[in-house]
């Protein structure tokens, strides 16, 4: 009887450093041509600049206002960053003392659930109301998008262990608390993960409603007097930014939940 | 003193046809250092009993004694190893074994040089850092087993820990565990639906009967030890095969 005839089966989807520079490659090429037809169509129309200004004239105005488009990034990111940390904290809080409390949790896990149907942005002038117009109702704003889905996917996750593991643990005389942290905390983590990566996508959007609803700083409100101004480049400007914000903020996630979760085979990649 | 001491043990669960009683009267005993074996039909209530014994459901009648103590007075009154290795994905197999021990009370240094030593001795410890999801069904069946043999408590449950394996990883994994087990003389109660392995492996063996299951034949194996595969080819083992195959073929 020889171990050695049972060898470590190798951990797929390794992906090297190269194999992911290779797979960004392509979309950043199709990006670039689409940006060149786009300075070549606006050249040779004589489409005004008001209405859609070319790629170079918009990067030109961005340059130029820059100090106040570092200013207002600044306003937005705090305001982003600041509803991200509080929402998904509450979120995951409230989900994991609602599993420890499960007689609470069937009465308020449904309404959970459909409450992620009420459009919360809506709920912005509703929060002015309540809150005037300094910096709370904004973070609150941010932290309702960024709490709900935290929140449900948690709550999901932490039921949803493997029976047959529920069943050793207990077995082997692993309590309540002791069955929480070592198998239902780790067990929900790539839940926890996907509900981040959702609360990542609308944290920024919720950031710039939030700014229009009332502010003086912030993208939000800088778009709305550009446009308001028939500054359209600058309004690109600030789209841009806001893109590059979100997918920033989601690329994080994607990477601490790559540095987290050592032990699943990754999905993707060569197997 | 006995390890294991079951008297008039019935357990009934409700279901949807009304209720239906599953252990209807259950007496036995494992002695210290002795291997028994629980064969019976599937449903007869065979993991039933192990959860009993684990104090995770109460008896409606009848009384269990673990080492004296009451089932239910203490959690985790007994070594267990499912079907399923029941390795926790997120933890290395070092970790998992030290998770066990140290939920079975042990101090945190103690459990790693105990983890690290078990490994060694079974010459595994190059898998110490690796993820389950890495190893074979085998391999984790081996560090599963290699677990609850580290763990503190007088009794192992084994219910049918080779079931979900391919003959042959199964064939060589009961003679592992053979070797092992010889060395250490653990007290052993072993489900298992295999009369062959329950002939090879154990002392004695105990037949359960359909629901509701009480014990219908009680078997001491005759075959000194060590023992090796070469009992497979003994007339005594067909013989034994045959008698229990009819025990159990008369509970259907
Ligand atoms: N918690 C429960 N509630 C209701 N019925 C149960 C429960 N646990 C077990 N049963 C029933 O008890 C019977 C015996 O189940 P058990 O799992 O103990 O059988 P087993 O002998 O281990 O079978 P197998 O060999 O297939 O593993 C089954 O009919 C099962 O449906
Ligand atoms: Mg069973």
């Amino acid at each position: 009887m020889d171990s050695s005839r049972l060898p470590l089966r190798k951990a797929p989807g390794s992906g090297s450093a190269a194999a992911r520079l290779r797979a960004v490659w392509p979309p950043l090429l199709v990006l670039a041509a689409m940006l060149l037809v786009w300075e070549a169509a606006v050249r040779l129309s004589s489409v005004e600049a008001w209405l859609v200004p070319a790629p170079s004239a918009i990067v030109q105005d961005a340059w130029d206002a820059r100090e106040r488009l570092a200013e207002h990034t600044v306003a937005t990111l705090r305001l982003t960053l600041l509803g991200f940390a509080g929402g998904t904290a509450a979120g995951f809080g409230l989900a994991a003392l609602l599993h420890l409390l499960p007689f609470v949790r069937s009465g308020v896990y449904p309404l959970l659930v459909l409450s992620q149907n009420v459009p919360l942005i809506a709920l912005g002038p509703l929060l002015v109301v309540w809150f005037g117009f300094g910096l709370l109702p904004k973070l609150l704003l941010v932290m309702l998008v960024c709490f709900f889905p935290v929140c449900v996917a948690m709550l999901g996750g932490l039921r949803g262990g493997e029976p047959a593991l529920e069943r050793y643990m207990r077995m082997i005389g692993a309590g309540r608390w002791r069955r929480f942290i070592s198998l239902e905390l780790p067990g929900s983590i790539t839940h926890l993960f996907s509900g981040l990566k959702l609360a990542a996508s609308y944290s920024v959007t919720g950031a710039v409603v939030a700014e229009w609803i009332g502010s003086e700083k912030g993208l939000g409100i800088f778009m709305l007097l550009s446009s308001k101004g028939f500054k359209t480049s600058l309004v690109f400007a600030g789209v841009a930014i806001v893109v590059t914000l979100s997918l920033l903020l989601f690329a994080a996630v994607t990477e601490a939940e790559r540095l987290t979760v050592r032990w699943r085979p990754r999905k993707e990649g060569t197997e | 003193m006995s390890v294991l001491e079951i008297t008039g043990l019935r357990k009934s669960f409700l279901q949807d046809a009304g209720r239906t009683e599953v252990l209807g009267g259950v007496d036995l005993v494992v002695g210290e250092g002795e291997f028994v074996s629980l064969l019976g039909p599937s449903g007869s209530g065979k993991s039933t009993l192990l959860s009993l014994i684990g104090g995770l459901e109460g008896p409606d009648a009848g009384e269990l004694r673990i080492a004296g103590e009451l089932a239910g007075s203490r959690p985790g009154p007994a070594a267990y190893m499912p079907q399923q290795a029941a390795l926790l994905p997120w933890r290395t197999v070092q970790g998992n074994i030290e998770l066990a021990l140290r939920i079975a009370g042990r101090e945190k240094a103690e459990a790693r040089r105990l983890a690290e030593e078990g490994l060694q001795r079974l010459g595994l410890e190059r898998y110490a850092r690796a993820y389950p999801h890495v190893l074979s069904g085998g391999m984790q069946q081996r560090i599963s087993f290699l677990r609850a043999l580290l763990s503190p408590q007088p009794l192992m449950l084994l219910d049918e820990p080779f079931g979900a394996l391919d003959a042959l990883t199964r064939q060589e994994m009961q003679q592992w565990l053979l070797s092992l087990w010889e060395q250490d003389r653990r007290s052993v109660l072993f489900v298992t639906h295999s009369i062959e392995e329950a002939l090879m492996l154990s002392d004695r063996i105990l037949v359960l009967s359909t629901p509701p299951a009480t014990i219908v034949r009680e078997l001491q194996v005759p075959f000194p030890r060590p023992r090796s595969e070469k009992l497979w080819s003994e007339p005594r083992f067909g013989e034994l095969k045959a008698e229990l195959y009819a025990a159990l073929r008369s509970e259907h």
